[in-house]
């Protein structure tokens, strides 16, 4: 018994969401008295900073093959991996990659899988989201393995101090008929999925030449930017802006939401996030019920303050 | 070229949540359903233009009962040729892969679409398993496809960014916004879906690997703390020392 926690990097460094996947991992390994392995694939900078997270042991496939990422070989390394260690549950973080390879897993080894987990498994059940955020499903894993991808901040981060040990790790991969031709990423930007803060704006701002004091109250707060659906839609911001129900699901601790009016597909998307602020001219916008503090105002007026008093805080 | 998408049935996105039988059953009271959106907007549609390009075939596949024969019929009514309803229950997610893999062995497709994830139970996993079972491979939350006869050329959503994917037929891939814009049926459209072939396929033998125990909403907000317009300052102060979240 033992629990595997995929710990996926980009350009050699291990992503937010994988040490999310870590603390999560270690925490179901201390409930279950057991130790947390981590399977490390590619090239991959500082693996000791795993152990703060509590792994104590970490599996590193190492093949430059595997920069280029695809779902049915990461799952095969996985599978080995989990074998060795004779792993009774795998974790994996609820991102792209493991979205993308998390069923995999699930139909290779025939277990259960609960995707997008919020809390510490009870036994065999893990409560999850549903209804695109709306409500929280309990499901019970009936395999004796159990496969769970975790959504950010699912559980407080904790603090540990493991040394771990390292151990090259290889297996046969099977061929595929899947190349990576290129990645593109927009380097300079925080991706809004792992973004903390997050700063974002609706159709209240008139249009996309308005969008300028969204950028800098976002850039003094080390935020990322989103916007509502109609916003994306008209074109004034780029489609990968768009959160809720038909776009991104986010998580971050503060969501800062300007000019948008609340609608039901909207909060899908956004109200999983820890604190949220709303600022609108119209008191009886349905956003103010999902908010922790409101300020009932014009965001011409109201924004540019903020990113005076933000700066002065930082002063 | 033989495409098959699979479309699941999902409450209307306005929908308000509300549980019975004592928080272990979804209430589907005044609950109007719609086909998944990503399935509809986005896998059926490119679906749909890449037969218009390139001949073939467009089948809509889903697992359940009766009761989602109208929102099959709307997709046939958008411009799928012909539908099949395997006729099983749907509460886990690799039990409906295990139905799918089952028919899709006996009627094989040469391209497979999912949505990227259903709305009501937000899995995102029986695209992947699908693959997976058939030993195909899978492209998932694909935002473009292009075909050039055999070859496929993908755009697939990554943390910050996309990747472009090559591969050949056959495969499968979940379909994400960007894939296509949405199509409203035509009056012919809905009346040729009357006499399209919609085939009921037995369940196969399969068991479930999770179980739905109960559901919960999340705690209701303890209201909202107002800070006056003319003293943005307050609100920073909060979020600095109340929150903690700046
Ligand atoms: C199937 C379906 C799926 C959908 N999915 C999504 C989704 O994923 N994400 C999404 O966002 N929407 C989605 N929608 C659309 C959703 O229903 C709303 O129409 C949309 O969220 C409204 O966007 P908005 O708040 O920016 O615009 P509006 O509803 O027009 O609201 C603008 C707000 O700005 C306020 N305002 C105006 N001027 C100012 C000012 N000077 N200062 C401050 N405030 C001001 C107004 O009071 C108003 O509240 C979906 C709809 C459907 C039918
Ligand atoms: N009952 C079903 N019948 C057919 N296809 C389904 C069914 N349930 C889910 N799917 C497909 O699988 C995708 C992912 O579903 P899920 O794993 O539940 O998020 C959906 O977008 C559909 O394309």
């Amino acid at each position: 018994m033992s629990v595997l926690i995929y710990t996926d990097t980009s350009n050699g460094a291990f992503t937010k969401n994988a040490f999310e996947a870590a603390n999560y991992g270690s925490l179901v390994a201390k409930n279950e008295g057991t130790s947390a392995t981590a399977i490390v694939i590619g090239e991959a900078k500082d693996i000791s900073i795993l152990g703060t997270y509590g792994i104590t042991k970490v599996l590193h496939f190492n093949e430059a093959l595997l920069t280029n990422f695809d779902p049915q070989k990461v799952a095969q390394i996985i599978i080995e991996a989990a074998k060795k260690i004779s792993a009774t549950t795998i974790i994996l973080a609820h991102d792209y990659s493991g979205k993308a390879v998390a069923p995999i897993l699930a139909a290779k080894l025939d277990v259960g899988l609960v995707t997008g987990a919020v809390a510490l498994p009870e036994g065999n059940t893990v409560k999850k989201t549903v209804f695109s955020g709306k409500a929280f499903a309990t499901i019970e894993i009936k395999t004796p393995t159990k496969i769970i991808t975790v959504l950010p901040n699912a559980v407080e981060k904790q603090t540990f101090s493991e040394t771990l040990s390292t151990e090259a790790f290889s297996c046969e991969i099977p061929s595929t008929r899947l190349t990576v031709k290129e990645v593109k990423k927009a380097s300079n930007e925080l991706s809004l999925t792992e973004a903390d803060i997050v700063v974002s704006a609706g159709r209240g701002l008139k249009g996309p030449e308005n969008w300028g004091m969204i950028e800098e109250l976002a850039k003094e707060l080390g935020a990322a930017t989103a916007c509502s659906r109609p916003v994306a839609d008209i074109g004034w911001r780029p489609h990968h802006e768009h959160v809720g129900q038909t776009g991104l699901a986010i998580r971050p601790n503060l969501y800062i939401a300007i000019g948008i009016s609340g609608a039901i597909q909207h909060l899908a998307g956004v109200n999983g996030s820890k604190v949220i602020v709303v600022i609108n001219t119209d008191a009886e916008a349905p956003f103010f019920k999902a908010a922790d503090y409101g300020i009932v105002g014009d965001a011409f007026e109201v924004v540019p303050k903020l990113i005076q008093a933000v700066k002065k805080l930082k002063a | 070229m033989k495409i098959v998408v699979c479309i699941s049935k999902a409450p209307d996105t306005t929908s308000k949540i509300a549980f019975k039988e004592n928080n272990t059953q979804f209430d589907e009271a005044g609950i109007q359903f719609i086909i998944n959106p990503y399935d509809e907007w986005y896998a059926l549609v490119r679906a749909l233009e890449l037969k218009e390009a390139n001949g073939g075939n467009v089948t809509v596949l889903n697992v359940g009962g009766a009761e989602n024969d109208p929102i099959i019929r709307k997709a046939l009514a958008i411009g799928a040729d012909d539908a099949a309803r395997i006729d099983a229950p749907t509460n886990d997610a690799l039990f409906i892969a295990k139905q799918i893999a089952a028919y899709l062995k006996s009627n094989p497709a040469d391209l497979v679409f999912f949505g990227k994830e259903t709305i009501d139970y937000n899995g995102s996993q029986v695209g992947g398993m699908v693959s997976a079972l058939l030993d195909l491979p899978y492209v998932s939350l694909a935002s473009k496809l292009e075909l050039n006869g055999t070859t496929a050329m993908l755009e697939r959503e990554i943390e910050g960014g996309i990747e472009l994917i090559e591969t050949s037929l056959p495969f499968v891939l979940s379909a994400a916004k960007g894939m296509a814009e949405a199509r409203i049926p035509n009056m012919r459209g809905i009346m040729a879906a009357r006499t399209k072939p919609l085939n009921i396929v037995p369940a196969f033998e399969a068991s479930n690997a999770t179980e739905i125990k109960s559901f919960t909403l999340p705690p209701a907000k303890t209201g909202c703390k107002y800070v006056d317009a003319d003293n943005v300052d307050e609100l920073v102060n909060l979020l600095r020392n109340e929150a903690k979240a700046i």
